[in-house]
């Protein structure tokens, strides 16, 4: 098995090596055949892992393929850990790339990049293998770091442009926030437990509940208290968690293949998947769960908001992605780790699925992303709006759609949860199901339906998307309608996750949602009976009657209540704040120490001023080498004599 | 005194290349200038036979015969071997320059293959004679070697400087030995090194003949204050006998400090520790500061091997199994880097055009990028930047010089290091960035490029896997 498992790691990379080095001499067919094969093996590999696993019942993996450096007794490996959650997200990751890359065909064949491309999004696969298959915090530390680095890297895939640029710097900056605290937690892990494999961290994690560090002098706190919050600023970085959300909607400059994948689909759930690896960690905190969940919560709620005013296709997806994340943070922070998971999986389905189709409407509008001008779009392209329904429909939580099985467990065990913020998330997570509705049916409607308001010569060529990218949405399709269906029985009240997650039977609010449940049906009953169902309905219905009936109403409301609509359409000032505060501050930190620390003392003095005097010595020094033999002997003896005297005095 | 014949088994290498350095003699007079390749080929392929004679012979302890003048041990058959190998490079890259230059001679390849012999017999010497013997054969040929090239001024003024500058360090090592047997009445550095051990180690005849010696051997090893023959050699000679000078009697100098120091005075480490102390920081010094200033690149090899030959008495001022492995190791790594950085100039010299010049790389990078990557590579190594060789090489010494705690040494080495990477840097920059002025076609021959490719492979393939050699160095001194 050893094998399979390097080979499902290593395929994306060699594809993504031959397409990144030899994109020339293979040229587009060739790249994108060999990226495909690799992800494909890689995808076929994860399916047989899973299957094997989680029906033959095969052992569980967890051991190192190769021993990098032993220092001081700690071990720096690569290693895996296949678990069930570890062999699920393989499965996910695996898919949605496949489909990215199929889609990719069609949506990149006529960008210049397109080697480069097929490179980047095989390297990120591969990278996020090693992240979500790791066995210890090297790893996963450097599967982290890659995903962030290809993420960079395919924000300003388009690097010709202003914004793209901006975009990926900014992701950068923020994402530096978020691993500062990440490789802070590491190292605290390191420094008290002297061993960064999970298997010895996790066992010896008992005895450290009552060990408490100084951070500031004087004030005792948890070990565990402090390791998972600083883990966990790490997640809010990778999954753009308030305060550190503010790159990902400008993420969305990247191609949209990329904005499926990697900002919706897999990356940005790193975070979460973390969190509930750590599980053993995290319930050792309550006041970390807490802190988790009321950052979920505001999360999930606040950045919902924003979705309603937005007027870009991908932007409305990407605010309804910071919301859906938000979701899985709070399902962690109430200890329902699997139900996170559970949505994560859910969600990388219908949302991949959501913006390829965005995908699809931006290359049938000739890369028009402004809903505004579109309109009626559903009798031009029939495949695209009926898989945008199915997403939307998800997204939602629509009895029987597999969000809904998602959304409503996590809703459930907020509601179970009593630890200190759930009652606040609680409210957080209903209200968000309203606003949910209504900024996805606001799209829905404004694009598929209503007036045509596109102007007539993108009219006169609308059409269906060719096959490659209509297929991945039937792919994307299936699993977004019938897997949460499928799975909830076994995931989230059954064992699946027994040996990966460890969850305190005081924090076991799934237990106690589960103690009810009989089966998926039963479990749909029970959720039309709830709020939850009804606020979506609301949501939708609101969104027809303002935006599709009376479209008057939201001018009107948007100029009566014009001070909040500025807020929104500020994104609450966390930009500004950003830039005026953090970006100029640490600018003018910059500046100065460049003008007076850098250019005067360092380059002034040490660097440019040793240079000179090694020159001006050297130049003195040569004349040494006068060409005369005597003064040549005349050394040699002043040589002897030196040392003989230092025999002789010294 | 009788001897027994098998005390002569552990000489074959030696009576072998003797005969073989004759029989080439009387060979090459009667061949005409046309088949003088000839010469060469029977140079080299007496080469390979000698080193298998010494692979075979390899002892596994120390074995000293002929009445306690000659030793064979695991050191003298490795450096032994290097020097074969290294020889047998010197004359694939020197053809083509000879032969430009007119001086395709039999008597290269001679005098090469005597000097060759001076080194063998210097590095297995166990009595002051024979290192005494091995270096004068050494040295002959090699003022000799610069002078070949009767018509040029500069090798003429070259030679001249060499042989007076060598005659008076001979005499001193020479006075230095005297004073050494005169304290102990003993040649056998065996016997020597008991004396020590036994008798009165602050004797001040003793002292003073270490101090002798010392200066002798640093004049070898080219270590400032007796290094100011060094570049005008370096730049004086033909370049296929810089080439030589350069590397191969590196490795005999090494092995002649082996053997006085550690051997024969082992007990004396305290003193002779700190003459070497002074030794190297000042070649450190001097060699990385002053080649800044060059714009020979000949000249400025020249100061960077003073440099060098600082990191090589580094190790061996340690005084423990590290720093002698930890020297050896550097002072092979440095001849395989000088082998390269000296053959560049080769490559890129041609009839009536000396590339000696620091300009004359302009651009090769437009010109070759293969070789200018080579040269890179060789540069790189010598400035000691991972992953090649002279990373390797740097880092095991420096090693050596903190575990026996003088971290002061190390940063001292560091600091130069640095300094030294200006000049070799700056080479790298003019081959990339600056425009070519010379545009003619590389012409030498395909066994010149291939075997100059290899080396330049080697370096970095050694810098990536040098655990080998390190091990073959270790091995030798534990």
């Amino acid at each position: 098995m050893e094998s399979i498992y390097l080979t499902i790691a290593l395929a994306p990379l060699i594809g993504a090596i031959i397409a990144g080095l030899f994109g020339k001499q293979i040229g587009r067919a060739g790249a994108h055949s060999v990226t495909i094969l690799g992800v494909a093996i890689s995808c076929a590999l994860s399916f047989y892992v899973f299957k094997d696993l989680v029906f033959d019942g095969g052992a569980i993996f967890n051991g190192a393929v190769y021993t990098w450096a032993v220092s001081d007794g700690i071990r720096f490996e690569v290693g895996f850990l296949i678990d069930n959650l570890t062999a699920m997200m393989m499965v996910v990751v695996t898919f949605v790339s496949l489909m990215v890359h199929i889609y990719t065909i069609g949506y990149m064949a006529d960008d210049d990049g397109y080697q480069r491309f097929f490179s980047y999004i095989s390297l990120f696969t591969f990278s996020m293998l090693m992240l979500v298959m790791a066995n210890n915090f090297m790893q996963l530390f450097f599967g982290w770091e890659a995903v962030g680095l290809v993420s960079y890297l395919l924000i300003g895939f388009w690097f010709k442009k202003e914004t793209a640029i901006y975009a990926n710097l900014k992701a950068f900056l923020v994402n530096r926030v978020g691993d500062f605290g990440f490789i802070l937690g590491i190292a605290l892990v390191l420094m008290y437990f002297n061993s960064l494999d999970y298997r010895d961290v996790f066992s010896a994690s008992g005895h450290m509940a009552n060990v408490t560090i100084q951070v500031i002098p004087g004030v005792d706190w948890s070990l565990m208290t402090v390791i998972c919050i600083l883990l966990f600023i790490g997640a809010m970085g990778k999954s753009a968690q308030v305060p550190l959300h503010v790159w990902l909607p400008d993420s969305m400059e990247g191609p949209t293949p990329i904005s499926a994948l990697i900002h919706a689909a897999t990356m940005v759930t790193a975070g979460v998947f973390m969190v509930a690896r750590m599980s053993p960690l995290y319930e050792m905190s309550e006041t970390a769960l807490s802190f988790v969940m009321i950052i979920g919560a505001v999360t999930a709620l606040f950045m919902g908001f924003l979705g309603i005013i937005q007027n870009d296709i991908k932007r409305v997806v990407a605010y309804s992605t910071l919301s859906q994340l938000g979701y899985m943070v709070v399902g962690l922070g109430a200890s329902a780790y699997a139900a996170g998971i559970f949505h994560l999986m859910t969600h990388a389905f219908f949302k991949a699925l959501l913006f390829l189709a965005a995908g699809s409407v931006i290359i049938a509008m000739h890369h028009e992303q402004d809903i505004r001008k579109m309109g009626g779009l559903r009798k031009y392209m029939p495949i695209t709006y009926i898989t945008s329904l199915i997403g939307s429909l998800a997204l939602i939580g629509f009895p029987g759609f597999s969000g809904f099985f998602s959304k409503d467990s996590i809703i459930e065990a907020v509601h179970a949860s009593d630890i200190t913020g759930s009652g606040f998330a609680y409210f957080a997570v209903l209200a968000g199901v309203f606003i949910t509705a209504l900024y996805s049916f606001r799209m829905f409607f404004i694009v598929f339906h209503g007036k045509e308001r596109m102007d007539a010569h993108t009219k006169s060529h609308l059409h269906e998307s060719p096959l490659v990218v209509t297929l991945p949405l039937i792919l994307l399709a299936i699993p977004s309608v019938v897997i949460g269906y499928m799975t909830i029985g076994s995931m989230l009240f059954g064992d699946f996750f027994k040996d990966s997650i460890t969850v305190f039977s005081q924090h076991d609010v799934l237990g106690k949602v589960g103690e009810g449940f009989d089966g998926a049906l039963g479990f749909i009953t029970h959720g039309v009976m709830g709020p939850a169902f009804w606020l979506a309905m609301a949501g939708v219905a609101t969104a027809y009657y303002i935006f599709m009936m009376k479209p008057e109403i939201a001018d009107n409301i948007k100029q009566r209540f014009h001070f909040i609509y500025d807020l929104l359409d500020n994104k609450y000032y966390a930009d500004d704040f950003n830039d005026k505060v953090f970006a100029s501050g640490s600018r003018g930190v910059g500046k100065l120490l460049w003008k007076v620390g850098d250019e005067n003392i360092i380059d002034g003095m040490v660097v440019n001023g040793s240079a000179k005097t090694v020159g001006w010595v050297s130049g003195i020094i040569r004349h040494m080498q006068t060409g005369y033999l005597y003064t040549y002997a005349f050394v040699m003896i002043f040589g002897l004599c030196g040392l003989l005297s230092y025999l002789l005095f010294g | 005194m009788s001897v027994d014949v098998k005390e002569f088994i552990p000489l074959m290498p030696e009576i072998f290349l003797l005969s073989m350095a004759c029989i080439i003699l009387i060979v090459d007079l009667y061949l005409s200038d046309a088949n003088r390749s000839i010469t060469y080929g029977l140079s080299v392929i007496s080469l390979a036979i000698t080193g298998l004679i010494t692979f075979q012979l390899m002892p596994t302890s120390p074995e000293v015969v002929l009445a306690g003048t000659f030793v064979s041990d695991q050191m003298s058959a490795v450096l032994k071997m290097f020097v074969y190998l290294v020889t047998a490079i010197v004359m694939v890259y020197s053809g083509k320059y000879l032969k430009d230059r007119s001086i395709y001679k039999g008597e290269f390849f001679v005098l090469v293959l005597f000097g060759v012999l001076g080194m063998m017999v210097m590095i297995s010497a166990h009595s002051m004679l024979t290192i005494y013997l091995g270096l004068e054969l050494l040295s002959l040929c090699l003022y000799a070697l610069v002078a070949m090239h009767r018509d040029s001024m500069n090798a003429t003024e070259a030679a001249m400087k060499y042989f007076i500058l060598g005659a008076l360090a001979s005499g001193l090592l020479l006075y230095g030995m005297s004073m050494l047997y005169g304290a102990s009445g003993t040649l056998d550095l065996g016997e020597l090194a008991k004396f020590i051990a036994a008798g009165d180690q602050t004797d001040l005849v003793l002292l003073m003949g270490a101090v002798f010696v010392v200066v002798g051997l640093a004049f070898k090893l080219g270590a400032v204050p007796f290094h100011m023959w060094v570049p005008d050699v370096y730049h004086g000679s033909p370049t296929a006998t810089t080439l030589f000078i350069g590397t191969a009697p590196k490795l005999a100098g090494f092995a002649m400090i082996m053997r006085l120091l550690v051997e024969g005075m082992g007990d004396l480490h305290a003193h002779w520790q700190e003459y070497l102390i002074i030794l190297a920081v000042l070649s450190m010094v001097i060699g990385n500061v002053i080649a800044i200033a060059q714009t020979n690149l000949k000249r400025m090899l020249a100061y960077s091997t003073i440099a060098h030959m600082g990191f090589v008495l580094l190790g061996i001022l340690a005084g423990n199994e590290q720093g002698y492995s930890a020297a050896m190791f550097y002072t092979i790594a440095y001849a395989i880097m000088g082998l390269g950085g000296f053959g560049m100039i080769l490559l890129l010299s041609r009839k009536g055009f000396e590339a000696e010049d620091l300009n004359d790389f302009k651009g090769l990078n437009d010109r070759s990028p293969w070789f200018a990557f080579m040269m890179l590579i060789f540069l790189f190594s010598m400035a000691g930047v991972p992953p090649t060789l002279g990373f390797y090489a740097k880092l095991a010494v420096l090693q050596a010089v903190v575990n026996i705690e003088m971290v002061w040494l190390a940063i001292v080495a560091v600091i130069f290091s640095i300094v030294g990477a200006f000049y070799y840097l700056r080479a790298v920059k003019i081959m990339y960035f600056d425009k070519a002025e010379d545009h003619s076609p590389i012409t030498s021959s395909a066994d010149m490029r291939a075997t100059l490719s290899a080396n330049g492979l080697l370096v970095v393939a050694l810098g990536i896997y040098p655990s080998g050699l390190i091990a073959l160095c270790v091995q030798v001194f534990s």
